[in-house]
């Protein structure tokens, strides 16, 4: 009997490598043609305390540096952490996969990696974040925080950002001490590939605060854009009611950055910053069409709790930008038309993968949207955020 | 409908699983505790390899008779998990185990003589 060939290979997990663990990702981008236009990834990330050997030498105080190489990384040591994995006790397999994979040949391991996943996807440029420094916000000594923010984003500039023009960073503000984060501005804002400058949502010193309002001044001159990123801190109180991580990370990433939107709109910073660049990154977009509603509502009721707004809250909100991911993806597609319209999203609604995090999106959470035409599918994919950060609109990616 | 060969059964381990491609399409063949399960390797949330990540019985929380939580503990049923974003099925009936309502796509799977077949 004549039967029809086919291919057959087994499931191995003592090798991996991200063009196959992708495998899936670069077909859904040949199949929907993403060669053709730009994709631009507002938030992915690295796991920079992989480099921490070469972070920890750029450490500008000797004290300091010497406690965080003797640390040699150890989350007990030198630097705080989060309990929570990325990993989901091992269902997720390319946590343990990355130390397997070689990645292609660039000069910093961290670029090959990058580039690997961004290809596959079908993304051209990529905004690229630290992955535990964005819990160093908690970290209970503002000038290691400090510290560490000039010495990665040094080390970011120089090893990462200077060799590979795909690879663009909003660098880590040290917003816990408003003086090094206006330094850090100064430092950095004409570097290679810096795009802009980003605060890790999970803190407690608050967005209206007047130290903070000169950083802001210099980032709005600069051009580049403030982002806010969200993450969770198990450690507040209100989140350390939760005992399981679903309940801390859901409501932790929207947590923070609805007390740090609510405060940026009431204390009228729109108003005073009319041309700063305001970005909301991994919240999801839920709770934006939520705030909006709930602020309008309280606003017209009592204006003079914050006399600075000259409009509604939600007109302002409008007016900033958000990130994708991680997007809700309800049964009814109406919900989702409806916060896609309340946010303005054909103008204001940037995609991010978020990889290789546990709850990344591929382009195609965009991309098939039956409500989207095409030009606001390539708006959201890539074309806003090449406004945004200045970008070159011709397609740069080679999809394997 | 054809019938893809996918190997000798003895190379098949029970708890192994192999990916075939069958034209278009990819199916993950399974043998677990004797039997061979056959499944579309396209996750239904964002596409990913579904079929190629780990296995792992369900978990359950141990509620006692007073309603009281007293732990977790594994269950017996196995499920396989896509490696991107963790969702898991069922290894018997391919349904999604945090919607059931969702299915991946089940082929059969036949053994004629020493070697086994996926009919897609």
């Amino acid at each position: 009997m004549d039967m029809p060939r086919s291919g057959v290979r087994p499931v191995e997990f003592d090798t991996f490598s991200t063009p196959k663990h992708l495998e899936h990702a670069a077909e859904q981008a040949h199949k929907r043609n993403y060669q053709d236009f730009l994709i631009v990834d507002v938030d992915s990330h690295h796991y920079e305390n992989e480099s921490y050997a070469e972070v920890f030498e750029y450490i500008e105080n000797p004290i300091m540096r010497r406690d965080a190489i003797d640390s040699g990384g150890r989350s007990t040591g030198f630097l705080n952490t989060q309990i929570g994995g990325q990993s989901m006790a091992g269902r997720i397999i390319r946590n343990k996969g990355r130390k397997l994979e070689k990645g292609r040949t660039a000069k910093h391991r961290d670029i090959g990696m990058t580039l690997d996943w961004m290809d596959s996807m079908g993304v051209d440029y990529a905004c690229l974040f630290p992955t535990p420094m964005l819990f160093l916000s908690a970290h209970p000594v503002p000038e290691v925080e400090a510290a560490m923010a000039q010495a990665y984003n040094r080390w970011l500039c120089e090893r990462v950002l200077a060799h590979e023009p795909r690879i663009v960073s909003m660098l880590y503000l040290p917003f816990n001490d408003p003086d090094a984060a206006y330094r850090t501005v100064q430092e950095f804002a004409d570097k290679k590939g810096v795009v802009g400058f980003m605060v890790t949502s999970p803190r407690y010193k608050p967005v209206h605060d007047n130290a903070f309002m000169k950083t802001y001044r210099l980032i709005e001159e600069s051009g580049k854009v403030l982002s806010f990123h969200a993450a969770y801190n198990w450690d507040d109180r209100a989140l350390g009611m939760c005992n399981r991580f679903i309940a801390a990370h859901a409501l932790g990433f929207m947590w923070f950055n609805m007390v740090h939107m609510t405060n940026w709109v009431v204390n009228g910073l729109p108003e005073r910053f009319p041309k700063l660049n305001v970005m909301w990154i991994e919240s999801g977009l839920t709770w934006a069409y939520s705030l909006m509603q709930r602020l309008d509502h309280s606003y017209l009721m009592r204006t003079s709790d914050c006399p600075q707004l000259k409009r509604k809250p939600s007109e302002y909100m409008r007016e900033m930008y958000y990130s994708t991911q991680p997007m809700e993806m309800p049964d009814d597609k109406t919900l989702m038309e409806a916060t896609f319209k309340q946010i303005k999203a054909d103008t204001q609604l940037l995609w991010s993968s978020d990889y290789p995090h546990w709850d990344f999106d591929l382009p195609s959470t965009i991309y098939d949207l039956p409500f989207l035409n095409e030009q606001s599918k390539r708006n959201i994919l890539g074309g806003t955020a090449a406004k945004l950060f200045k970008l070159d609109t011709k397609p740069v990616k080679k999809i394997p | 409908m054809a019938e893809w060969l996918v190997g000798k059964a003895g190379d098949l381990k029970d708890g192994d699983r192999k990916v075939v491609t069958a034209g278009q399409r990819e199916i993950g063949v399974f043998h677990k505790d004797g039997q061979f399960y056959a499944y579309s390797n396209t996750c239904l949330h964002q596409g990913g390899p579904a079929c190629e990540g780990v296995m792992i019985n369900n978990v359950i929380d141990i509620i006692n008779p007073d309603r009281t939580y007293e732990g977790q503990k594994f269950g017996d049923q196995t499920h396989f998990v896509c490696p991107w974003h963790g969702w898991e099925y069922d290894l018997k009936t391919g349904e999604m185990v945090g919607d059931r309502k969702q299915k991946l796509r089940k082929y059969e799977v036949v053994k004629r003589g020493d070697d086994i077949f996926v009919v897609a």
